[in-house]
């Protein structure tokens, strides 16, 4: 019967659609870390704040011997005796890499936090603030160089920790639990690197203790996730209690001096005030130039104008302007009418393949913003690598200073020259993703991925052609788009290369290499 | 009152387009109680208007200045083909172009999605006065361009492949009808140009859940063999799904609701046989993650008739009547 055949082909389609239904991220089910090497002398690499890897003292351990340790073990083996299937889960979640799950989960909270304020009902904007928790707007706005700011303080400070970390597990040389007592099961690969103080428990308490400073409303949250990375390596057999212990409390020791920083950093200088605001627009007009203003409606204020008083951590404030390219074509100028008309005849019919190549690269609003992708890019090529934990830190924390120091470098180009988008100067550019709240020049996605795949060249030099090319294509994307001029993505290039290269300076020199 | 009434506004608003375009209330072959004899082709040409200022975000309704009215113009092609007289096939394909009217995004055309039903007349019963018919409905519909769903509101698509499943109840007596149906519809994940964004949690990766949909729709007025009038409500439900965060943009997966009234007609030319002309508007009376939408709809089809050997239905031959609904 027709009937019949219909309902069976309906069944069949029915059934390849279900079993498409399964989303899980790239990196769920990847296999448990096994460095190449333990970078046993990691204790010596050249640290960011830390003046020396034993500026905070960690007491020496109990001998495996003692009554406290045994108890330690005992605690292990009464978790092994009854796992499971969600602390197994755990286990093996939090067995890719401390670094990885904390770096993805630090994206997530960016995502999350990357969201501009909606107006008030008289058309003004407020403004995020930490004094004010819970409450909307929420704090803090996590745009990009907010967003680049909160990876490298993170990246930098598990890194210290991780050297401090290191330092005292040479110095102390205590085995793991599942080289100590042959019943007790490694429920992860097995190392030869010393368990005390805990490398997890370090990174937990660090990355905890930073949410203080930079995601004030996740405390909590990320306090679970810390005690649940702790409760996964005890579980695994790989540490112990004690080794966990002495661990976080030199993670959130280290963090304290990151936190200093971060609070004295000038990021509170960044808003600026409406005042200020005017005045960009009063200088660039002394300057013969039309200024820079906000395409939203209602005018929304400048996104961070005054991001390039932040103190950089690759080189002093003194030498950000030296960062500063020549200035944009003269906004009167036939120049700037000619590159405003190449972003209309682009942008007018798209091209077959240009609105992916936007898409992809665009990481707007409610994204983890270009530094984060960025990150993205550089833990699954990492992923690939079997980095030591305190490698994996070392490099992401190369990554994200670079970062950090090009929206700062970037952020002082944008305002000094406060030049106007596109579309400011011809309305008819219609966009292929949103317009982002601040100058044209230099294009800001040009000059992170340029500035990570510098740095990501000279980390994974076999992958230079490849990173290359993806920052050329981000940089690419923002003139398909129609939201930059030609000449912001040629010299923001230029620019975060520059910028990379101290990065680059600070690799060569900093014991690992 | 042999045809077809078909608009574009369930081939689109069926599958896919919740947010440009919440399911309107057009009568259509997918959903109305009206079959095409067998051998018969019915074939037509729709144009459609959607547009919005205000939409919900979540439960939040507001407008937003950088977006002004966003409008979808649909131009679609669809025809009915009578397998027998109780076995239809139906096929659509729509070409979407939007428009916002303010800020700076740039509008988006082009095809939509290839919409195909099976439509069965499962069961006539003479009850009183009326006749009660029963239908079974299946449809299918995948992306035939690739077009970016995540950019939405601006997207012609949310680029899922669907299947959905129908069941109506029709019952008619004298000229007044009424029509009840519910469809439930699987959605397939779909892929979107980016390696990762986030729901209520980030996710790593280019594939994108879509939760299945619910609806009902109800529709009752007057039908004769020249003319169709109708009153249509219409409720629909995402079965998951998050809500838009305050000053974000819409994504596919979010939970779009929507709850629309509208009134169509039909009108079968006297002077050409097999020849009618459809209409029709609707507005969203409730959301949640979509616009606040205003739509009408204008079509034209012609019946073909392949039941002889001339080709043509409109040549002295009358065209069949339904099989269904004759007084």
């Amino acid at each position: 019967m027709k009937l019949h055949k219909i309902s069976t082909a309906g069944l069949m389609i029915l059934t390849l659609v279900a079993c498409n239904k399964s989303v899980s991220n790239r990196t769920a089910n990847i296999a448990a870390l096994t460095p190449g090497s333990e970078d046993i002398n990691a204790g010596g690499w050249q640290t960011v704040l830390l003046t020396r890897p034993d500026t905070f003292a960690v007491a020496a351990p109990a001998a495996t011997n003692s009554t406290a340790y045994i108890a330690d073990l005992n605690e292990i083996k009464g978790y092994q005796h009854s796992l499971t299937s969600d602390q197994e889960a755990t286990i093996k979640y939090w067995s890719a890499g401390g670094v990885l799950r904390w770096n993805e989960i630090l994206r997530g909270l960016v995502a999350k936090y990357n969201l501009p304020p909606y107006q008030n009902a008289d058309g003004s904007y407020p403004i995020p603030s930490s004094a004010n928790p819970f409450a909307y707007p929420q704090y803090p706005f996590a745009n990009p160089p907010y967003a680049a700011r909160a990876y490298a303080y993170i990246a930098a400070a598990q890194y210290d920790a991780l050297v401090a970390c290191w330092h005292y597990k040479t110095l102390y040389n205590r085995p793991a639990p599942y080289t100590v007592d042959s019943t007790i099961q490694a429920k992860v690969p097995k190392t030869t690197l010393p368990a005390y103080p805990s490398e997890a428990a370090v990174l937990a308490g660090v990355t905890a203790e930073m949410m203080k400073l930079l995601f004030p409303d996740e405390i909590a949250n990320i306090q679970q996730l810390a005690q649940q990375h702790e409760l996964s390596v005890i579980m695994s057999g790989a540490a112990a209690r004690s080794d966990v212990t002495a661990g976080e409390a030199l993670g959130r020791q280290i963090a304290d001096v990151f936190i200093a920083r971060g609070r004295t950093d000038n990021t509170s200088k960044a808003v600026g005030t409406q005042a200020q605001w005017t005045n960009l627009q009063t200088i660039a007009i002394n300057n013969g130039q039309i200024p820079w203003y906000s395409l939203e409606t209602p005018q929304r204020p400048p996104m961070l104008p005054f991001f390039s008083l932040v103190k950089p951590f690759l080189f002093d404030s003194a030498t950000v302007a030296s960062f500063r390219p020549g200035p944009p074509p003269s906004t009167g100028s036939d120049t700037l009418k000619q590159d405003a008309q190449e972003v209309y005849n682009i942008v007018k019919s798209p091209a077959s393949g240009n609105m992916k190549i936007v898409q992809f690269w665009a990481d707007g609003a409610g994204t983890y913003t270009p530094p984060g992708h960025w990150n993205a890019i550089a833990a699954e090529d990492f992923i690939t690598q079997n980095f030591s934990e305190v490698r994996w830190a070392r490099n992401l924390a190369l990554l994200n200073m670079a970062e950090m120091d090009a929206a700062i470098v970037c952020w002082d180009i944008k305002y000094f020259y406060f030049n106007p988008r596109p579309t400011q100067m011809n309305p008819a550019i219609k966009t292929l993703t949103g317009i982002p709240n601040f100058p044209s020049y230099v294009s800001g996605h040009s000059v992170f991925s340029s500035a990570a795949a510098t740095i990501l060249s000279h980390i994974l030099p076999q992958n230079q052609a490849k990173y290359q090319a993806m920052a050329s294509q981000a940089a690419e994307s923002r003139l398909m788009g129609g939201i930059h001029y030609r000449v912001d993505c040629e010299v923001g290039l230029t620019v975060g290369a520059n910028v990379g290269n101290y990065a680059v300076t600070r690799a060569e020199g900093d014991g690992a290499e | 009152m042999h045809l077809l009434n078909f608009t574009k506004r369930t081939l689109i608003a069926a599958f896919t387009l919740f947010w440009v375009h919440p399911p309107g209330a057009t009568a259509q072959t997918d959903i109305d109680a009206i079959m095409m004899n067998k051998n018969n082709f019915c074939v037509g040409g729709t144009y459609g208007n959607n547009s919005w200022k205000n939409y919900w975000e979540g439960t939040f309704k507001r407008n937003n200045l950088n977006l002004g009215t966003v409008s979808t113009k649909t131009f679609g092609l669809m025809g009915n083909y009578g397998i027998t007289d109780k076995l239809n096939f139906l096929v659509g394909l729509p070409y979407v172009e939007t428009h916002a009217s303010a800020g700076t995004l740039h509008g988006q055309k082009g095809l939509q999605d290839l919409s195909m039903w099976l439509k069965w007349l499962a069961l006539e019963q003479q009850i009183g006065s009326g006749t009660l018919s029963l239908y079974a409905i299946g449809g299918l519909s995948l992306p035939v361009s690739h077009y970016e769903p995540a950019f939405l509101p601006m997207s012609i698509g949310l680029h899922s492949t669907n299947l959905s499943g129908r069941v109506m109840a029709d019952y008619q007596t004298g000229n007044f009808f009424v029509t009840a149906s519910g469809t439930y519809t699987w959605r397939s994940d779909i892929t979107i140009d980016q390696n990762s964004y986030y729901t209520t949690e980030l996710y790593l990766t280019d594939k994108v859940y879509m939760p299945n949909m619910a609806s009902y729709n109800v529709r009752a007025g007057y039908r004769s063999e020249r003319l169709i009038a109708e009153a249509v409500f219409d409720q629909m439900y995402t079965l998951g799904g998050f809500d838009i965060r305050k000053n974000d943009m819409p994504f596919p997966s979010n939970k779009m609701n929507a709850t629309t009234a509208g009134v169509n007609f039909k009108y079968t030319f006297k002077a050409v046989d097999g020849l009618s002309l459809v209409g029709g508007g609707d507005y969203t009376l409730a959301g949640r993650n979509v616009g606040q939408a205003t739509a009408w709809d204008i079509g034209v089809f012609y019946i073909l008739s392949f039941t002889h050997k001339g080709k043509k239905s409109s040549q002295g031959q009358k065209p069949a009547q339904p099989s269904s609904k004759t007084n």
